[in-house]
Formats: C-alpha cells, structure tokens, sequence
C-alpha cells in the first residue's frame, strides 16, 4: 500500500516538483537573442562547455533504464550483465576518434542530424531518408523504456491501480509536465536537469556502496552470495564468471553496443550542442567516472542478491519483475527519507534523457523528411516550431507504448533499436573518414544488414518466449557445431559492410553516378571561431547546384 | 581508401592537424578491455571483489589516461 510509503513518495514529489520548474525556468538560461532557430532550441546555440557537457552528455547515456536493468540482468544472470562496463569504457576513445570530425563537418555546414551530414556527404536524399526514419524508429521505444524505470519506482512506492488509467496516470502527469518544459526550452531544460539528477544519483551510489556492503558483511560475502545463488540454479549460462559459450557474446555485445550508442540521435545532438573540438576532448576523459558509477550502479544485483530481496510480480500472472529488484533495495535497506531521494534520482534520471531523445527524433523529422520532402523553404523560425510539436508527438506516442501495450513489447523494441541503429554505422561513422562507398551500394547494405538483423532476433529464444528472447544469436543456426552465441548487430553490420562494398566495387565498374561530395576534407578539422560556410542551412554556395530530391 | 575530393579547396594547410601517431594510442582502450582472457578468473581477490570485477573496473583508468593522454600531447601539436 502506498501509506506505508508516505515519507519517500513526499520526498520524491519535492525532488520532482523542483527539477520540473527548473525546466521552465532553463528557457531563460543563457538566453539567446532569437529562441526560434533549430540551432537554438534543438542543440543549446552550439554553446555548451565543459562542465554542461559533461553532465549532458552523462545525463543522456546514463539513463534510469541503465540504472534499473543493468542491475537487473547482474541478479539474473551474474556476469554477463557487466557488459556495461567494457562497453561503456570502450565508446569514449570511438567518439575522441570519430564524433569529433562529425562535430567539426556539422560546425561548418550547419548540420544538425547525422542524416544532414549523409544527405550532403553522399548527394542522396533516399540514403538520408533512411537513416533519419532508421534513428526515430531506433530512438521511439528508447523513450518508452524511460518510463519502464519510473514505473518501477512508483510500482515499489505502492503507487499503482486496478485499472488501466490509474496505473498510468502518476507517469501521463509526468510525461505532460516533461513535455511543456521541453516545448518551451530545448535542449537547455535537460542541460539544466542533469545537473540535479547527476548529482542525486552520485550521492545515492556513493552511500549505497559503502553502506551497504557495510550492512551486508562486506564486498567478499557480497560475491559469494551471488555464487551460491548462481551454483544453486538450473541455468548454464548464469554464475560470477563467465564461461565458454557467452564470451564471444560478452565482447561482441561490449563493442556492438558501444558502435551503437554513439550513432543515436541523442548522443550525437549531446556532441554537436558542445562549443568546441577541445570540450569534446576533454570530455572523453572526464565521462568514464560515469562507468565506475555504472559498474558499481550493476554491482547492486549482487547485494540485492545478498540482501535476500524477491522482485515483485510481473505484467502476466506468474512472472517476476526483475526491473523492481533496485527500487525493493533502497526500500529494504535505507530509511525512507533516503530511499525518496534514491528514486527521485531514478525518476529524474528518466527525464534527462526521455527529453533529449525526443528532441533528437523532432530534429530528425524536422531537418530530413519535414524540410526535404514537405516544405523545402522552410525557415528557421518554422523548423522550430515543427520540431516542439514534434517533440510532444513523440512523447505521446511514447506514452501510448506504455499505456497500451505490454512493457516487454518496448524492451523488445528497444533491443532490435541497438540492432538497427548499427545499420547507419557505415555511412555515418565510415562516412566521416571515406567517400569511397557508393551511394547505392550504402542503401543496399542497409537492406541487407537490417534484414539479417531482423531474421536473426525473430531467431533468438528464451526460456520465456520463442522469439525476440534476446541479443545473443546461437551460432549452431548458422550451421556451425558449437553453443557458442553471438551478438546479433555485429553480424548484420557485417554483413552490411560487406554487400556495401561489394556492390560498390560492382557500381564503380559499371560507372553509376555517385553524385557530388558537399564536403571537404578540410572542413573534418574546422574548430571554434571557423566561419561557416553558409549559418543555417543553404549550404554549397560554391558548387551552385540545386538539392536534388 | 581514396577519397575522390570535388574542387580541391584551396585551404589545405590546415588539413592534417588531427592526424597525430598519439591517436593510434587511443586503441588500446578499444581492444584491451575486448579481451576476457585478462579478467575472466576469480584469483586474485582484491577487497572481495573477484578479479573479473576489479580489473574490469580499473580498465576505466587505462581509457581515462590513455585519452588524456592523446588530448594533452596532439593540443600542443595542433600549434594553433
């Protein structure tokens, strides 16, 4: 019952209720002179410091999802859930690498979407067409998940009903509220949220992992609980280490993973709102304190584990809820006042990133199928607009996820989005460095790479459900006499390499036309104080052609 | 890989500028923390933590030098 929960659901309404006027109050933070410009209200004016950096950027990819299920799958499965950490170390030189030119290129032709950038790069709207639907489809259940968290939280507080709407309704009221602060500011209310909900969730990580081992009889009693829970159970592929069959799994997902976060939509409108190539750089040394949080944040399975919690009941009769293992242990183990400030940080958590992510995808609407295809002499003050309505569509149709159809659905969905957004690796990221690929051949492969993905999770069972029960692809299907698994994005993005570059061989030979490169290998180096080469979106003055649709 | 390059700007002294021997550092935080051989073992334990975690953990600093490592030696390079 939610009475017993009086003094954390006061606690965390406060918290709430605080960040939510931060948000309307972030339109006036670091005002522009001219709020109705994309530049403004989708990436922050491109002004953004270290330090704002920073706690965007880790507000962005550190989600409450994170915070929820990685601890989640360390007390299901044991170590195969610490794939986070591997993954998590090993993005930060990619983007040192990668991002930065992506940052440079965009600075320089006004470029707000990574599909701007293909659409200028490879002269080919259909291949810009595609990796702008690819990255909404792959954002949308990223956003839906964000609530899966926060249920999670009121689902502890006792915050929950017998019907349909008011179970719902604590998290449409959030949702709205969400909504307005990011019609009004943009990407600033987020920059300015993370702030606090950085904050929380250091302090709550830090008192949780000194506290409790204290509680729990140290990190060694921790560990063999675990174990003990692991040997006891029927499972092959669970236990503290990893064994034969799931290691090409753990690496491939580790790096998979890693290629897929930095291509979607939302870190990428975290790097492009940065003011210059150095607050990139020094970034990328500065956000791996997030991974020791992440690593320690997946370390309270174990003491979940320890501390002897049971998850509450699932959707469908029967199932446990593995997501509520974190929450049950705040509740358990710290008073109530504390476990409110834990769940806000959760809650809070879910709305940095459910913001950024829907400006992300309205930027994607706005920038590549609204101005390309709908109304090609769009201002900037209507490319705004377009994008805060579309935002708000977004959150709707988010929420509808949640409210109609089964959570597992948007977990589904949100695991074939790592799979799919993969699929844009070799024009965005390959992109940056190389031309050689053929347009054609680039539409091709994304075929081919998002076709195989899909085959291969419809492939994938678990001891739930016969298909889409997971990311790790048994290698016997393909033929091969082994029980080893394998990450179902690395194959298809192979694959999707390969029938690119094949058929670009074929496509050279046969002479096709591969259209004009809008860039130059100058502009990959451009840094702060570069002039444009047109400011907003008019851009080749020197090639004077028209944009052919 | 050859890039074909339309109407080669005339701007080309800056090119390069990113092209430092340091970033080929920059893959030893990639490729190291992909190798379980190194951490998938329970001995030796450190505060309780068996080595698959801690040393999985302190892979963070390798990624955290290295980076800033690469930062601090191609700012200075970059001679703007």
């Amino acid at each position: 019952m939610w009475r017993d929960h009086l003094t954390e659901i006061i606690v965390f309404s406060l918290l709430f209720l605080l960040v939510s006027a931060m948000g309307f109050v972030a339109a006036r933070w670091r005002r522009p002179k001219d709020m109705a410009h994309l530049d403004e209200w989708g990436l922050g004016g491109r002004s953004f410091g270290g330090w704002i950096t920073w706690f965007l950027v880790g507000g962005d990819l550190y989600t409450a999802y994170t915070f929820v299920a990685v601890p989640a799958l360390m007390f299901g499965a044991g170590a195969a859930g610490f794939f986070a950490v591997p993954y998590t170390i090993v993005v930060y030189p990619l983007v040192f690498l990668v991002l930065i030119r992506l940052w440079s290129v965009s600075h320089r032709h006004g470029f707000v979407t990574p599909a701007d950038f293909v659409r200028t790069r490879f002269d080919s709207p259909v291949l810009a067409l595609l990796i702008a639907i690819t990255g909404i489809v792959a954002t949308m259940p990223y956003i839906a998940l964000q609530l899966v968290g926060i249920e999670a939280v009121l689902k502890t507080m006792g915050v929950t009903g017998e019907s349909t709407v008011a179970r719902h309704l604590p998290i449409i009221i959030a949702f709205a509220i969400l909504a307005a602060y990011t019609y009004q500011s943009g990407l600033r209310a987020p920059a300015l949220i993370a702030f606090v909900k950085d904050s929380l969730i250091y302090i709550v990580i830090l008192v949780a992992v000194i506290y409790l081992p204290y509680k729990l009889g140290g990190w060694g009693d921790i560990f063999d609980a675990a174990d003990a829970k692991f040997q006891a159970s029927p499972s092959p592929n669970d236990g503290i280490l990893l064994n034969g069959n799931n290691q090409l799994q753990y690496v491939t997902l580790a790096f998979g993973s890693a290629l897929a976060l930095f291509l979607y939509p939302h870190s990428i409108t975290g790097v492009l709102a940065s003011r210059n190539r150095d607050v990139i750089k020094r970034n990328m040394s500065a956000l791996p304190a997030y991974s020791l949080l992440l690593g320690l944040i997946a370390l309270l399975g174990y003491m979940a584990i320890a501390a002897g919690v049971k998850p509450l009941p699932g959707a469908s009769a029967g199932s446990v809820d593995n997501n509520t293992i974190v929450p049950l242990l705040f509740d358990k183990q710290f008073p109530d006042w504390f476990a409110g400030v834990a769940y806000a940080a959760i809650g809070i958590g879910a709305l940095v990133p459910a913001a950024i992510m829907s400006i992300a995808a309205a930027n994607l609407f706005t920038r590549n199928i609204y101005k390309e295809y709908l109304k090609r002499d769009a201002s900037p003050a209507q490319e705004a607009n377009v994008s805060k309505i579309t935002s708000l569509v977004v959150k709707v149709g988010a929420v509808a996820c949640i409210v109609f159809l089964d959570p597992q659905f948007s977990i589904d969905l949100q695991l074939i989005g790592g799979v799919i957004i993969l699929q844009t690796l070799p024009a965005v990221a390959l992109g940056l460095y190389t031309r050689w690929f053929h347009r054609t051949a680039l539409i091709a492969g994304w075929v081919a790479g998002m076709g195989l993905g899909m085959w291969m999770l419809y492939q994938v069972a678990s001891p739930t459900k016969k298909h889409f029960g997971g990311s790790a692809f048994p290698l016997e299907k393909f033929g091969f006499d082994t029980p080893k698994t394998i990450y179902v994005g690395i194959v298809a993005v192979l694959v999707n390499l390969a029938v690119a570059a094949l058929l670009t061989l074929i496509l050279r030979a046969a002479k096709a036309p591969e259209g004009v490169d809008g860039t130059t290998p100058d502009d990959y180096f451009a840094d702060e104080g570069d002039p444009r080469v047109t400011p907003g979106v008019e851009r080749d003055a020197d090639s004077a052609r028209e944009p052919v649709a | 890989m050859p890039a074909p390059e339309p109407e080669a700007p005339t701007t080309a002294p800056t090119r390069a500028k990113d092209h430092s021997p340091w970033n080929w550092l920059l893959f030893l935080p990639i490729v190291v923390p992909l190798i379980p051989a190194f951490f998938n073992g329970d001995a030796p334990r450190i505060f309780g933590f068996p080595r698959y975690y801690w040393l999985q953990l302190a892979w963070i600093l390798l990624g955290v030098t290295t980076t800033t490592l690469v930062y601090q030696m191609t700012k200075k390079r970059g001679g703007r």
